[in-house]
């Protein structure tokens, strides 16, 4: 593209060594003119897939069936690579190859946009990495083999001998390798920094800082790979971004793609010292999800909280709107009940609560923390209160916790089913219609804070319809899961199926 | 813990001898600065102090050993932490251009702390330990020990008593200091097996296949098992214990058992019937797991980490030969080798070293300023008697002499001695990737 100042050019037209195989690292970028409309089309339809990624990633567990083919299904309608295309090798026509073109493109142009903080790379990299992973996966074996030797990736095979001493505990190590397996597969010795994933797992066998590898596991170490060299790269565009966003035909689309996917991030206090400190004690039963009911509960009854659980609820109630003093008298009153004298309090506690609000530090205004990383995220140890009640909680605790709180038998069955299901936002939504008494939540649930402005504007007068426009895949998994949920409205319309004028599109959150 | 004659209030008085005459500045020194490999990594490194009153004070950076002697002598912290090396001198990280000032490398660290295993000892709680409770500890070390050499290949792990209630572990393997922060939480899970908080009963979850890791940590734990919990603690004699451990299994399980138990009230039996039917049952079902006697042993014993402890590149750790403000002892090294020897009420405390060398009265009385000044007349009598070698040194040599007979003399030596094998060993590691570099290089 014009604006990477690269004098290498490569002559237009097919080239067929540049997309020879359906899939990349996307260690190149392109070096072709594109039309601004390509431009965005390409854009937009790369964005649809990372955000149909992310759903599917939340509503089902990944890489099982339903998410494959949910996805595949994803992939053909937007017109990305996809594997039937990759079995049949004549068809490396125009089709095949612009698809391939489209993919190369796209990815680049979405790095401009998601490269310029901590919180946008992170969610690019987590899709991008689930993408890959579902792509790389429905090859067959010699076209896993054919991409890692196109990309460079050698490791160690270990020897037979080597593998008769570590038979056992190579069996032992991964599920789903016999006697036979390692007999008949190649095993790979990669450094243990290289195959982080299977490590934190512990799916793997470790020696000496080794981890031993079968070949059907290697995508897990692409993976690291992958995630690795995109870390790299986004922080390095994010440095030449400034003289991309100086093209005034760019940067309104730059901006758009990025504030599509963090919508409401609650970083912006609406109600700001709109709430009193003596409301929280019957706002957390009424409008609080689960995990900040826990929380508040926990430190109404310890007069203490640990770090964890201060940072997820002490956002949170930021986010509802208390002001730095009110936090700091709230914290400090209940503190004082217990072991902390005002002095110590002062000492040790106010300064991680102002740091909270922006005042300390690096003055950083954190915000406040998303179902995602409140589920995904520094889960709860001994003597911790945080982290989401339907993901870290016992359910025989839960389901006791939710009797005594007078949730109906029925509605307890279908809440444990979704936790059972690991649909963990969708259980609290549940909650929030058990406890709101309504049929249907209206809202797709993914941040508490969300949760606790729905309920005011529940239990305020008046529920307001919101225009909102949810993907398919969502409409499409009420009607089939198991629980009995209320018969919700007809499948929410994607408006987006054609590609509609920009603006539409990201109104959706 | 039993009384030592500690009081904190003598802080101020003993601090200052500590810090002139027995914390070992120059193998400190030799610690951090790694061989002087890279550049700056002495001068980059981090250090914190928490002084009188609570004073906390960050970005303490030096430039030579003389400086760090010179800024401790002058300060006296109660408390010193270590952190990162940064890219910058943290001295002076507010002249950086923010988000220029980054922390690079680390050693990978481990903090098990006493607390964390509340819910499952009954002898002590919070911040007391006792000699029952400390097996955990020794179980920690040899599990986590084991694991971080023999699986991830680390070599160079210092393991510290912390002065209160848990241990240390530094690991400053090249490797390890290089690691992010995506790489120790993967370690740091990987050694995770007690997992939950106050909401979850049963925290230990094994499915087959077993990996090899937590064969080889059982292996340990099963050696101590029966002293450690089932006589020591007694998990199985008061019927709220044994509720305890019972709400681990199954309803059937737990419900035979009871009955057992009315006829059974020596824990040793009432342990073997658990395995004998557990054992059973799993023998009988076809399904896979089962593994319930593992999984208790596992919640009972296995060293439980705090993750983010270790995860942090930039996160501050208490010091080696630090004292521990609360109870005066000196965090000193433990011999790996000898771990179940290690006993945290023999550790002296700054007053015990003190004492033993400077043979001061141990009357607590006799710490204020007129105790001091007694002290240092001591000091130079004793030294004056001690003449070994007739040579004349300059000032320095002299007074890193006096320093060396003194810690000789007190009850720390050991522990110095323990660290400086610490240090030669990585040393010697350092030369060997020096002759193989130059090996490769085919240099004379």
């Amino acid at each position: 593209m014009q604006f990477t100042r690269r004098t290498k050019k490569v002559a237009l037209g097919a080239n067929p060594e540049l997309y020879g195989h359906c899939l990349q690292l996307y260690g190149q970028p392109p070096l072709e003119s594109v039309s601004l409309v390509q431009f965005e089309t390409f854009a937009v339809e790369r964005l649809k897939l990372l955000k149909s990624v992310e759903n599917l990633g939340v509503s089902y567990v990944k890489m099982s069936d339903d998410y494959q083919k949910k996805l595949s299904t994803e992939l053909c309608s937007l017109n990305f690579p996809h594997r039937t295309s990759v079995e049949d090798k004549n068809q490396t026509g125009s089709t095949e190859y612009e698809k391939r073109r489209k993919d190369h493109i796209s990815h680049f142009i979405l790095r401009l946009a998601y490269c310029q903080t901590e919180d946008l790379r992170r969610w690019f990299i987590q899709q991008e990495m689930d993408l890959f992973r579902y792509r790389f996966s429905i090859l067959s074996a010699k076209y896993k083999t054919e991409f890692l030797h196109r990309n460079n990736l050698k490791y160690d095979t270990i020897s037979i001998e080597e593998k008769k001493t570590l038979k056992d505990e190579l069996i032992n190590s991964s599920y789903g390798i016999s006697g036979a397996t390692i007999a008949e597969q190649e095993f790979y010795r990669v450094p243990f920094q290289d195959a982080l994933d299977l490590v934190r797992l512990r799916k793997v066998f470790l020696q000496a800082g080794y981890a031993y590898i079968p070949h059907q596991d290697i995508v897990t170490i692409v993976l690291n790979d992958f995630r690795t060299r995109l870390s790299k790269a986004l922080a390095l565009t994010a440095r030449s971004l400034p003289a991309v966003q100086s093209d005034e035909r760019l940067q309104p689309l730059l901006n758009h793609l990025s504030h599509a996917y963090v919508g409401q991030d609650y970083s912006f206090q609406k109600n700001i010292g709109k709430v009193s400190l003596e409301q929280i004690d019957p706002l957390s039963t009424t409008s609080f999800p689960l995990c900040m009911r826990q929380l508040h509960k926990a430190l109404r009854e310890q007069h203490h909280l640990r770090h964890g659980g201060r940072m997820q609820y002490g956002l949170f109630l930021k986010g509802v709107g208390l002001t730095l003093e009110q936090a700091l008298q709230f914290w400090r009153a209940e503190f004082v009940k217990g072991k902390v004298d005002s002095e110590k309090f002062d000492k040790a506690y106010a300064y991680s609560i102002r740091h909270m609000f922006g005042k300390e530090g690096k003055r950083t205004d954190y915000t406040p923390y998303s179902c995602m990383k409140v589920i995904l995220s520094n889960p709860p140890s001994q003597g911790d209160y945080h982290g989401c009640p339907f993901r870290h909680s016992d359910p025989e605790l839960l389901k006791q916790k939710l009797q005594s709180y007078k949730i109906s038998p029925g509605g307890l069955v279908q809440i444990l089913d979704l936790v059972k299901g690991m649909h963990y936002q969708l259980a609290c939504q549940k909650y929030f219609e058990l406890t709101h008494s309504v049929e249907d939540a209206g809202f797709s649930l993914n941040h508490p804070n969300q949760y606790f402005t729905e309920s005011q504007k529940l239990l305020g007068g008046g529920k307001e319809l919101k225009k909102e426009v949810e993907p398919p895949q969502r409409g499409q998994e009420i009607a089939g899961s198991n629980a009995q949920s209320a018969p919700t409205q007809s499948p929410k319309v994607q408006a987006l199926d054609k590609m509609g004028d920009l603006e539409s599109f990201f109104l959706d959150e | 813990m039993p009384t030592s004659d500690y009081d904190p209030a003598c802080l101020p008085d003993l601090l200052p001898l500590y810090y002139r005459r027995l914390f070992p500045f120059s193998q400190y020194y030799r610690w951090l600065t790694y061989g002087g490999v890279s550049k700056s990594y002495f001068q980059n490194r981090e250090f914190s102090f928490t002084l009188k009153d609570d004073i906390y004070v960050r970005y303490q950076s030096f430039s030579t050993q003389n400086e760090l002697e010179k800024e401790i002598q002058k300060m006296n912290p109660y408390k010193i932490d270590i952190g990162a090396v940064y890219s910058h001198r943290p001295s002076q990280h507010n002249t950086v251009k923010s988000g220029a000032f980054q922390a690079l490398e680390k050693e990978l660290v481990f903090d098990i702390d006493m607390t964390d295993y509340d819910d499952v000892r009954s002898c002590c709680s919070a911040a007391d330990i006792c000699s029952k409770c400390w097996t955990l500890m020794t179980i920690a070390i040899r599990i986590l020990d084991r694991a971080l050499r023999e699986d991830f290949g680390f070599q160079h792990l210092l393991w510290v008593y912390s002065g209160r209630r848990g241990v240390h572990c530094w690991v400053c393997d090249e490797a390890a200091r290089k690691l992010s922060v995506t790489a120790r939480s993967a370690v740091a899970e990987y050694l995770s097996l007690v997992k939950g908080g106050e909401e979850t009963v049963r925290k230990v979850v094994l499915s087959d296949p077993i990996h090899p890791f937590i064969s080889q940590s059982l292996g340990v734990v099963e050696n101590y098992f029966n002293k450690y919990a089932i006589v020591d603690q007694e998990v199985l004699a008061s019927k709220e214990s044994v509720d305890r451990v019972l709400s681990l299994l199954p309803e059937d399980v737990r419900k035979e058992l009871l009955v057992h138990y009315q006829n059974e009230k020596n824990p040793v039996n009432r342990w073997g019937i658990l395995t004998d039917l557990v054992n059973q049952k799993r023998e009988m079902s076809s399904k896979k797991g089962g593994y319930f006697e593992k999984e208790i042993m596992l919640q009972y014993c296995y060293p439980r980490l705090d993750v983010n402890v270790s995860k942090g590149v930039n996160h501050l750790l208490k010091s080696p030969f630090s004292i521990h403000p609360k109870t005066g002892r000196v965090s000193v090294p433990i011999d790996v080798r000898n771990v179940d020897k290690f006993n945290p009420f023999e550790v002296p405390t700054i007053r015990q070293v003190l004492i033993v060398r400077f043979k001061i009265s141990s009357n607590p009385k006799h710490g204020g300023p007129l105790g001091y000044s007694l002290l240092c007349e001591e000091l130079d009598k004793s030294r004056a008697d001690e003449e070994e070698d007739g040579i004349k040194n300059n000032e320095t040599q002299s007074a890193e002499r006096r320093k060396i007979r003194d810690y000789k003399r007190t009850s720390l030596a050991k522990y110095i001695k323990l660290f400086d094998q610490f240090l030669d060993a990585m040393a010697h590691t350092r030369k060997g990737e020096i002759l193989k570099k130059s090996d490769l290089q085919k240099e004379f």
